[in-house]
């Protein structure tokens, strides 16, 4: 009997590969083969003794083929290998370092989400650099069948030891019922949202809200959550989903699985999906949260980018997936309000409680007409400008000068 | 510790930039006649080995090759084949730059066919040198100090073997078509200048005569037309890809935003930038900024490249000057475009020219393997203690006006930034930014720079955070291991030896 856990191969970088088995003979005989040997050999053989010694096995023997992988990195390895032959329920957990930890708020700005597939060490190292306001860790899609499980300890360990830089610490699970397996290993780390696949009925949120209740009892934290939204029956169900646990703070829609339910081609316009954006849209803003809109699948095509998001600001959402680091920055900068939009929002949100002021209903600014819908708009738009860092929280003050 | 004695030769240890200069005249090869040469100026023989009998080799000789074919050359293996054939021992092998398609040469070496390399060492032969396997020391130099080696007599070279993709049977060649095209042949300069023969190998011979002359056919002995002489697609090799890596892309925007930041991109700046792949990604972010300004550089120094010839072709680089040539499109630019030039280690680099351009240009990129808190840098070999690199013309280049070192901060789990270098190659004074994924450092010397960054965005961390940050995430390293014995020395650009590469340890193979 084996376990094995990780990836090897000329391409693989910062990550190892583990094969664990029992011996008969007493000892834990480690062959590593590493690139950094003569630099970190004894950390990893001592890092590697302290994993079998914490789960009280004496004999096995192990092989390790390193590419250079971090302690958090080698430790889900080999949690993961040793699990399979040694099963039980003690868990090794790296450190939680204070870099890791994100603020959160249920509207906090969540223009950019970049999806770090959950069992490839090497992305997730310098996640954080890129100044996205999410980095979701992802069980589901970008994780092979048959490494769900040793992903999952790899998520944990990096929920527990990355440096997010500031972005909200976002997991993506599996698909229900495989991913209520995902929530128990992941809650206890503190992530701050996580992401549900495929989402179609209230009920799906009720299970989970179950099993965040029982994990989460004191919620001494928040655990935000973000449904997202694949199929027809998903879009006609939105409302109820966005509504179905207080715990949902955005909406999300994604395309590629929307398109290949309808049985078209998914297009760079979007016409097929119309119906399907604006529907998730109503139901998020009906509910009170925010609605984010799918990826925008071609790395390359910088110029598609720009469009797609100006599109998806138009139709309401207020933010977007990234499958490319290089993603994000349009992306945040697409979804702020432009310095224009800001300019005019400043003069009317003036004009608006000078009016409050004088108890004047409507006024004008120029030749247009500002009434309440308007200055709400208005409104939002500075609240977010100022979130967002582009404008200073006593903006008032300098335009008095 | 710098020995005292070098493959037979006294050595003067470092004194520090600038402080040492020698004395006494340049070296020279033996009076020629032309009485003694075709008058009707073909010097054509049968084939190498002849031209090499001709030229009246010997064991124990010096033969030096370039390397403008990288990895594609098969003339220093056809060479060295010949020399064994004949029965000769102990040659030492002077190239430009060696390659991991010279690895064969290894056999060579173990059976004395060449007692050892004077040059870079990459890849398999950097690893047989650090294992202690070659017989004299390895000499590590610049670019420009192989110019000044030969020039001031340290070496000599008793024949020089230059490919060449273009040559007539007078000896003019250049590198700029034929099969084997390969841009400039400039790294061959001082060899056809100052070797006691010189032997041109050719797999493009055209008639009388062969322009522009990089090599003079007056410097030459013998030519030779050979079959093939390199392999095209790893003559232009796919080193000139834009990195792909995120990582390295935000590492290559960030150096161009702080280039900008600290207004060193001005309408007439200079800079020089490498073919590999974040250097590419930082010329053509300087790129969309000098569009978005409405300014040009006066000129680029390159290895260039595709990229660096569409921003030329743009209008946004006036000139390029060339040390060597990385892609078809640098070769089709610089046969075509006058603004594109050839240039040589005697223009860009030498210590003994008066003056050179190294010193010129304003902006500098450069990688480094590791890099100490004083700012000194590492080029050679592996935090693990193998020589894996050449210097190429990285010494020389540390002489611009701001040199800037975009680097990871680790590389697969190996902090760049330590207590200590490995092998002590640049000294810290002359490099001025660090920049990485996590932050940048200003070399506290730059005072200037450090005021010009203050009140930006950009992530000012001192040089001892990055390290700390390095360890916080990788772990503290341990330092390879070294036997007392010494495998190689490197030369600081003035000839003097900067520090010593030691015999690596075998590593214990503990399994506990």
């Amino acid at each position: 009997m084996k376990g094995t856990a990780g990836n090897c191969g000329d391409s693989i970088r910062s990550d190892c590969f583990v094969s664990v088995e029992p011996a008969t003979d007493p000892g834990i005989d480690i062959r590593l083969v590493s690139k950094v040997e003569v630099l970190y050999g004894n950390a990893i053989r001592s890092l590697c003794l302290d994993i079998f010694s914490y789960f009280r096995i004496t004999n096995a023997l192990v092989h390790i083929d390193d590419q250079g992988a971090l302690g958090f990195v080698l430790a889900a390895r080999l949690e993961a290998a040793l699990k399979q032959v040694f099963p039980g329920d003690r868990e090794y957990l790296p450190q939680m370092t204070g870099s890791s930890q994100s603020p959160t708020a249920k509207d906090r700005l969540r223009r950019s989400r970049l999806y770090i597939p959950g069992n490839s060490p090497k992305l997730m190292i310098n996640a954080g650099i890129h100044g996205a306001d999410g980095i979701i860790l992802d069980l589901e899609d970008s994780v092979a069948p048959d490494k769900k499980a040793e992903a999952r300890y790899l998520v944990r360990n990096a929920l527990r030891s990355l440096d997010f830089g500031g972005a909200e610490r976002m997991v993506r699970i599996n698909q229900l019922p495989l991913g209520l397996e995902d929530l128990n290993a992941i809650l206890p780390q503190r992530p701050n949202l996580i992401l549900i696949p495929k989402c179609e009925s209230a009920s799906q949120l009720a299970e989970v809200d179950k099993i965040m209740d029982r994990l989460l009892p004191d919620a001494g934290f928040p655990v935000h959550l973000m449904p997202i939204i694949e199929s027809a029956l998903g879009v006609v169900n939105a409302y109820q989903i966005a509504t179905a646990s207080k715990r949902v703070v955005a909406l999300a829609i994604g395309l590629e699985d929307y398109t290949a339910d309808l049985g078209v081609k998914r297009t760079t316009e979007g016409r097929e999906s119309l119906y399907a954006r604006a529907s998730v849209v109503n139901a998020a803003v009906a509910a009170g949260i925010q609605a984010i809109d799918s990826v925008f699948s071609d790395v390359g095509d910088r110029e598609g980018l720009k469009t797609n998001i100006a599109a998806s600001k138009a139709l309401g959402f207020s933010g977007m997936g990234c499958i490319h680091p290089r993603q994000v920055d349009p992306i945040n900068k697409g979804y702020d309000p432009d310095q224009e939009e800001i300019d005019r929002a400043k003069k009317i949100v003036l004009a608006w409680e000078e009016a409050e002021k004088n108890k004047l209903g409507v006024i004008s600014l120029g030749t247009k007409m500002i009434d309440p819908p308007v200055a709400k708009r208005a409104l939002r738009i500075i609240t977010y400008a100022v979130k967002s860092g582009m404008l200073a929280a006593n903006w008032r003050e300098g335009n008095h000068d | 510790m710098v020995p005292e004695m070098v493959n037979g030769r006294k050595t003067i240890p470092y004194q520090g930039v600038d402080n040492y200069k020698p004395e006494g005249v340049f070296a020279a090869r033996p009076v020629a006649s032309c009485a003694d040469y075709p008058r009707d100026g073909n010097k054509q023989v049968k084939d190498l080995k002849e031209a090499l009998v001709k030229a009246g080799i010997k064991s124990g000789m010096t033969i030096s090759t370039h390397h403008h074919f990288r990895d594609g050359d098969l003339i220093a293996l056809r060479l060295f084949a010949i020399i064994r054939e004949l029965g000769l021992k102990d040659m030492v092998w002077f190239p430009s730059a060696s390659f991991p398609c010279h690895a064969p040469l290894i056999d060579y070496l173990e059976d004395g066919t060449i007692h050892h390399v004077e040059g870079s060492m990459n890849g398999p032969l950097g690893r047989y040198c650090s294992e202690g396997n070659m017989k004299g020391f390895g000499v590590l130099r610049s670019h420009g100090g192989r110019y000044q080696a030969i020039q001031d007599g340290e070496v000599h070279i008793d024949i020089a073997v230059i490919a060449a993709p273009t040559a007539d049977t007078f000896g003019n060649a250049n590198g700029l078509s034929g099969p084997s095209a390969c841009g400039s042949l400039n790294f061959a300069l001082a060899d056809s200048q100052y070797a006691d023969r010189v032997i041109i190998v050719t797999d493009n011979l055209v008639p009388f005569p062969c322009v522009p002359w990089q090599i003079q056919g007056n410097n030459v002995d013998f030519v030779v037309v050979e079959d093939k002489i390199g392999i095209p697609e790893k003559i232009v090799s796919g080193t000139t890809q834009i990195t792909r890596s995120p990582d390295r892309l935000f590492i290559a925007e960030l150096t161009a935003k702080f280039c900008e930041t600290v207004g060193l991109l001005e309408d007439g700046f200079s800079f020089q930038s490498g073919a590999g792949g974040t250097s590419l990604a930082i010329s053509t972010y300087f790129g969309d900024i000098m569009r978005e300004k409405g300014i040009k550089a006066r000129f680029a120094r390159a290895g260039s490249n595709q990229f660096l010839v569409e921003m030329m072709e743009e209008g946004l680089v006036e000139y390029i000057l060339d040390g060597q040539t990385f892609d078809l499109e640098g070769i089709r630019s610089m046969r075509e475009n006058p603004m594109h030039i050839a240039t040589s280690p005697f223009t860009s680099y030498n210590y003994h020219s008066k003056g050179n351009f190294a010193g010129m240009v304003d902006i500098v990129i450069l990688g480094a393997t590791e890099i100490d808190l004083q700012y000194n840098a590492n080029v050679v070999t592996h935090s693990d203690g193998y020589l894996l690199h050449g210097i190429g013309g990285w010494q020389n280049c540390l002489f611009g006006k701001t040199v800037i070192l975009p680097v990871p901060l680790f590389r697969d789990r190996i902090p760049v930034i330590v207590d200590e270098v490995t092998t002590f190659c640049g000294p810290g004074e002359l490099i001025d930014v660090i920049v990485t994924e996590r932050g940048i450092a200003i070399n506290p010397l730059r005072k200037d720079l450090l005021d010009r960054v203050k009140g930006s965005a950009l992530p000012i961390k001192t040089i001892g955070e990055l390290k700390e940050e390095a360890e916080r995430i990788c772990g503290k390293p341990e330092k390879p291991r070294f036997t007392d014995k010494i495998v190689a020395v490197v030369k600081w650009v003035d000839g003097t030896v900067i520090d010593t590469i030691f015999q690596i340890q075998p590593p214990h193979q503990t399994n506990n």
